[in-house]
């Protein structure tokens, strides 16, 4: 089977399940049952609390079937990439670090890569390392939370307990590494912002011991479970060519069989060091996308066990000193290195002229970032291709012809975090 | 110095921008930031051509201002503009990547849709229209996405004034000074 089409691509375009409706226009005809052909249009969202944040999505309803639907954003759009353009690069990841709030370590390592690109600076392997576990470890966080609001718009309300419980460890480990448990501005163009703490070993290992037994517990309450598998299986169909056709990445594309993962085919950090699989799925059904994040999970702790092991030692930053504040000591012994500590905070570095864009496979597909510079100490341009925002289109061909009542399993199986969809 | 050829490994042989023919249209970049450069009326047949030839996703498409920047660097022939549009191709079977770069006047920029032949650039064409007030014609449902449907204006142009708009409420309360 090809993986893309030009039939599939006319097919999607032509929009046969995409509702085009105004907002003023659906706002008079919401709930009225149209007499001719018993339709009636219906608003979910954005206050619904399985829409994972503020995601709204018209519905055109005949009985209990979805025939169109069109998802509305824009509710939590605060202007970051115009923000961006006011803030240096060194400020830059705490920005970025917002948008995708489940899975912030890979806003800032798309945002740093795409800024060292433009540098042309080479980081450290120990900085690289620790970048590769910690994104890893975040990998394994989010995922958790997506099986945890998963379950929960499913039914299984104990599952999103213990889904938060596992992410919760992990967070707690971030916490002693950056400081904070979210939105972290740890990786930075450079480097990282501190080296690991001591003892971070243990902290690793001891989410590596506990989480395959409470993984196999998953599997009992929801993989094999009955009702689990009746309520997703065999929804919310799509197949390869109609996600290449979208855009879609990361769990969508994979559960069509399409095995396309930054990570392995073009490799970025050390991933080409180190020994996973992608996982794909075969139906491209709700159950797929659930199935391969939870055995992502199980990826990312071989990854994160060969980060234990092969973490090399060396700087954690680069030592170039265009991007990198002196260290504490000299600025006690020279001028110059006080001006040049105040220079970096205050004005920034200068990046070269150019444009870059860097792409790194977040939880939920291809997380890029575009920057163009024009040599000052601020991009001209900062843009983030979020998965996200681009997965959502898929919604309307994965509702149409099914049920309203699995609207809720498809859209927690897209995943999307609304801040980095409305950014 | 020796005669031997030199070995590629292969992923970085797949990348070597000779793999990637320039269709005429001037070229820059190496690896996964090689960019294309047609003018807006080559970029519709560009794009085609790339869909045949493996570039079958279209990853990204954007807008960006280059009104405080007009002496950039570009390459040989290419006519700056004031916006440019710039799309982001990816080859899955060739792990390829590519960027088609278009120049766009700072009055009425506008381009052909993608819609018909990358379905999923409808969003990132309503989002760039919705920043820019980029046009491209023969889309579906060119509307604003992240913005109310009554915003005036387009943010991500660099000439938007910034902090001066007020916070626009569809229905203003009655007789309250906000």
């Amino acid at each position: 089977m090809s993986i893309a089409s030009r039939q599939v691509s006319a097919r999607l375009a032509a929009g046969e399940s995409i509702l085009r409706m105004s907002e003023a226009e659906a706002e008079v005809v919401e709930g009225v049952i149209d007499p001719e052909d018993e339709t009636m249009i219906m608003n979910m969202g954005p206050q619904h609390p399985s829409t994972h944040g503020v995601l709204r999505i018209l519905l055109e309803l005949n009985g209990e079937n979805v025939l169109r639907s069109k998802p509305i954003i824009g509710y939590l759009h605060t202007g970051m990439e115009k923000t961006a353009e006011s803030l240096t690069y060194v400020q830059g990841a705490t920005n970025v670090t917002r948008m995708d709030y489940a899975s912030p370590l890979f806003n800032e390592l798309a945002f740093s890569l795409a800024v060292e690109q433009l540098l042309g600076i080479e980081i450290p392997e120990r900085a690289t390392w620790i970048r590769m576990m910690m994104t890893e470890l975040n990998r394994m966080a989010s995922h958790l939370l997506f099986l945890a609001s998963n379950g929960m718009d499913l039914g299984a309300v104990g599952m999103m307990l213990y889904g938060w419980k596992e992410r919760e460890e992990i967070l707690r480990f971030f916490e002693t590494v950056t400081g904070l448990r979210m939105n972290h501005n740890y990786i930075r163009p450079g480097g990282v912002a501190a080296d690991l703490p001591d003892g971070w070993e243990d902290g690793v290992a001891r989410i590596l011991v506990a989480l395959p037994k409470r993984l196999e517990e998953f599997d009992t309450l929801m993989t094999g479970q009955p009702i689990w598998r009746d309520r997703t299986q065999g929804v919310g169909l799509i197949t390869t060519p109609e996600a290449v056709a979208l855009g879609a990445t990361g769990p969508i594309l994979r559960s069509t069989g399409a095995a396309w993962d930054l990570r392995r085919d073009q490799p970025y950090l050390a991933y080409d060091q180190v020994d996973f699989d992608v996982v794909v799925g075969t139906y491209g059904d709700t159950f797929d996308r659930y199935a391969i994040r939870l055995n992502e999970i199980r990826e990312s702790m071989r990854i994160v066990e060969q980060c234990l092991e092969m973490m090399p030692t060396g700087d954690y930053r680069t030592q170039d000193p265009k991007v990198t504040p002196p260290p504490r000591a000299r600025i006690d012994e020279s001028m110059e290195a006080l001006i040049h500590h105040f220079k970096i905070f205050t004005e920034g570095f200068h990046v070269p002229e150019g444009e870059a864009y860097a792409a790194v496979e977040s939880p939920r597909g291809e997380l890029g970032c575009y920057i163009v510079s024009d040599g000052s100490p601020k991009p001209l341009r900062m843009h983030i291709r979020a998965p996200s925002f681009v997965n959502l289109q898929t919604v309307p061909h994965m509702l149409t012809g099914g049920m309203i009542a699995d609207a809720v399993a498809i859209i927690s199986s897209v995943d999307p975090i609304m801040g980095e969809v409305d950014r | 110095m020796t005669e031997e050829p030199q070995v590629v490994p292969e992923e970085v042989a797949a990348e070597t921008p000779s793999d990637v023919p320039d269709h005429g249209v001037p070229r820059t970049g190496e690896g996964h930031q090689v960019a294309l450069y047609p003018t807006a009326g080559e970029y519709l047949d560009l794009i085609e051509r790339l869909y045949d030839e493996g570039y079958v996703m279209c990853v990204d498409l954007l807008g960006v201002d280059y009104l405080e920047y007009p002496d950039r660097k570009l390459p040989e022939g290419v006519t700056p503009g004031r916006f440019e549009v710039v799309v982001n191709l990816v080859d899955l079977e060739a792990h390829r990547r590519i960027r088609v770069r278009v120049q766009l006047p700072g009055d009425d920029p506008r381009l052909p849709t993608l819609t018909h032949l990358h379905p999923g650039t409808e969003a990132m064409e309503r989002e760039t229209y919705d920043m820019f007030g980029v046009v491209f014609e023969g889309h579906p449902d060119l509307t604003r996405i992240l913005l109310p449907e009554d915003w005036e204006g387009h943010p991500l142009r660099k000439d938007f004034s910034l902090g001066r708009i007020p916070v626009q409420f569809k229905n203003p309360v009655q007789g309250g000074d906000r």
